[in-house]
């Protein structure tokens, strides 16, 4: 009975800290308890969100997915590439067109991975090369021409009612997620590949499709990210993915999901994105250097994954 | 015993296989290099290469011992601007800041070692964290690039002897004077027995603990001899060096047949893989290819070598051994 409560404690570690730094920070600048700001954040830990989600379905089979900033990067350059050309009709393709980009990638690190089992940290890394090359030689190195369609700039600095689209886009994402890993097959056996490949291959699971499935799940929301952040940019440049991988493999971790798979929580996910956001954002309003900025984030990550360790190891006795 | 021989080149094909592919791109390299192999030519190649090799080598005790480390790249960073402060002015303070420098990569290889060991992380979201910590302070060191490391210490790590490239004779001392002693010591056997089977280690008395704090020790160690390195071809200092080298660093060794579960590989596979990335990257560049074609074609190469260094899937015998790897 101890394992489900020691899990939603782990998930819950993000949140609190979320809480915590926006409570700190108000001591020194009271706008951080306005409205205001706190939907500004959701909309930029919404672009950092979209990427974990994906990283987390890889973490949780106990691979990694490192092809995250070109794959971004790629979605970014197509999409913004159909929407410049300023046809309405390839206007419309632009987002079907980046996600699709998206689910290709996914497919061909699957292949590497499920079919020749290389190692997931080295294949997607070599994915990740390949992507970059294609995107110079596609681009000539520069910054790519073209722009946002209207429906990618509405969904990622548009707002309904008050609220951010793009925290809407990452709300239905993550009930998408919820469902797909909580209410389906897939996602039980997701998490007995984590646990061990194979005792799920010997109980009769396909395991090469779930994983091909998971990295497909991976690629397309680091095409939705890019799409979005293009949208954010109004364009795509040069290596705008690179920040991003860092962050996006810390939130799914401190949200309580082991770096060997199987065993994991999408809402410490969701709360691993709102805590870097906010204490990235909350450094930077207090004019913390970048170089303190680093060591302050990297400390905090560790004593985060220490506590929640050493409770684990109290919980288990 | 008399096919002693053949079973060690056999020990490791991938190793071997590594080898071979070296040989054949430097062969390419310096057949078709517009100024043909000359000392200039085969010394420039060493020293590059030399850089990727020391951080691969940083990588592969981190490995060996079933680890990886995120931060060698930050570490070799740190060191690096720490060396473009204190590596220079007189003998004594060279010998000093040298010194001093690789103190700085050994520590920050124990912090490391010992929030992994103590703290009961996994290895890679632990060094994830100590990465952006050592960056930082790289960071806070030197802000912009810039600094000065002595330019007749620096020559003479990264010229030649005799037509030998002091970089291919830091390679060579490394591996003859450190590795092959090493491997024969207690604590080069328990690095094979810790990465094969923790468990296993622990019970037949191996001060696991001990050991995986020592290989992250050494990782940080050589990360600092690659930071110096940097220093002594670019005679500069520069925070934002790190990422590429972590990142090319595993790319490396798993050329070189390092296994990332750990207990299997060598040193000397390590250095191979590296000098093999850095001879693709350079015959790229007199390969006659578009400039803009050369990332692509460099990371289609770098994915090939790594799926046939990888693909032993198409000769097992039973479906269930992939899982064992």
């Amino acid at each position: 009975m101890n394992a489900p409560r020691r899990l939603d404690l782990d998930a819950a570690m993000p949140w609190l800290g979320s809480i915590v730094v926006v409570l700190l920070g108000s001591l020194v600048f009271p706008t951080f308890l306005s409205l205001e700001y706190l939907l500004t954040q959701t909309q930029i830990a919404a672009f950092l969100g979209v990427l974990a989600a994906g990283a987390m379905v890889v973490i949780l089979l106990g691979h990694i997915d490192l092809s995250v900033p070109w794959t971004l990067g790629w979605a970014a350059i197509v999409s913004t590439t159909l929407a410049g050309t300023g046809d309405p009709l390839w206007q419309a393709f632009a987002i079907p067109a980046a996600l699709a980009v998206g689910a290709v990638i996914g497919v061909i690190n699957g292949v590497g991975v499920a079919l020749f089992r290389i190692p997931s940290m080295v294949w997607t890394l070599a994915v990740n090369a390949i992507l970059l090359g294609s995107s110079v030689l596609f681009t000539g190195g520069f910054n790519p021409k073209g722009e946002a369609s209207p429906l990618m700039s509405l969904l990622a600095t548009g707002r309904s009612f008050g609220v951010p689209n793009a925290f809407l886009v990452w709300i239905a994402l993550s009930v998408l997620l919820l469902w797909l890993l909580h209410r389906t097959s897939l996602g039980r056996y997701l998490i007995a590949i984590g646990h061990s490949e194979k005792a799920t291959w010997l109980s009769g699971v396909g395991t090469t499709s779930v994983t091909f499935v998971a990295f497909v799940i991976a690629g397309l929301c680091s095409a939705l990210g890019g799409v979005l952040l293009a949208g954010y940019a109004n364009q795509a440049y040069q290596s705008m993915g690179d920040p991003y991988l860092m962050p996006v493999i810390a939130a799914v971790v401190i949200g309580g999901t082991s770096i060997l798979g199987g065993r994991g929580s999408y809402i410490g996910t969701v709360g691993g994105a709102l805590f870097i956001t906010l204490l990235t954002s909350i450094l930077s309003v207090m004019q913390i250097g970048e170089a303190f900025r680093q060591i302050v984030f990297g400390s905090i990550i560790i004593i985060m994954l220490v506590v929640q360790n050493l409770r684990r190891r109290e919980t288990s006795r | 015993m008399s096919n002693a021989w053949s079973d060690r080149l056999l020990g490791n094909p991938r190793e071997l296989f590594a080898a071979v592919f070296l040989a054949m791109a430097l062969a390419l390299y310096l057949g078709t290099h517009p100024s043909g192999a000359s000392t200039y030519v085969l010394t420039i190649w060493a020293n590059q290469a030399t850089l990727l090799a020391l951080v691969a080598m940083a990588q592969f005790f981190a490995v060996l011992v079933r680890g990886l480390d995120l931060s060698v790249g930050a570490i070799m960073a740190l060191c690096n601007v720490v060396a473009s402060h204190l590596v220079s002015g007189s003998a004594l303070e060279l010998a000093f800041g040298s010194a001093t420098v690789l103190l700085v990569g050994l520590a920050c290889g124990i912090v490391n070692g010992v929030i992994i060991v103590y703290g009961r992380l996994q290895p890679i979201v632990a060094t994830l964290a100590t990465a952006a910590i050592y960056g930082g302070i790289a960071l806070w060191v030197r802000p912009t690039p810039g600094g000065i490391i002595d330019y007749d210490l620096a020559d003479r790590m990264t010229l030649d002897v005799a037509g030998v490239p002091v970089a291919l004779i830091i390679i060579a001392g490394i591996v003859l004077l450190f590795w092959l002693p090493l491997k024969r010591t207690g604590f080069g056997l328990s690095l094979y027995a810790t990465g094969s089977s923790e468990q296993a280690a622990w019970q037949s008395g191996t001060p696991v603990a001990a050991v995986r704090i020592g290989a992250f020790a050494l990782a940080g160690l050589f990360a600092g001899l690659a930071g110096t390195y940097v220093g002594f071809v670019t005679t500069t200092g520069d925070a934002g060096i790190g990422p590429n080298f972590t990142l090319n660093s595993i790319a490396a060794i798993v050329l070189g047949g390092v296994a990332l579960r750990g207990g299997v590989g060598s040193l000397i596979g390590a250095i191979i893989g590296a000098f093999i990335l850095k001879t693709i990257s350079a015959l790229m560049f007199f390969s006659g290819l578009p400039p803009l074609a050369q990332p692509f074609v460099e990371g289609l190469i770098l994915a090939l070598a790594i799926a046939i260094g990888g693909a032993d899937v198409l000769r097992l015998r039973n479906r269930l051994e992939a899982f064992e790897r």
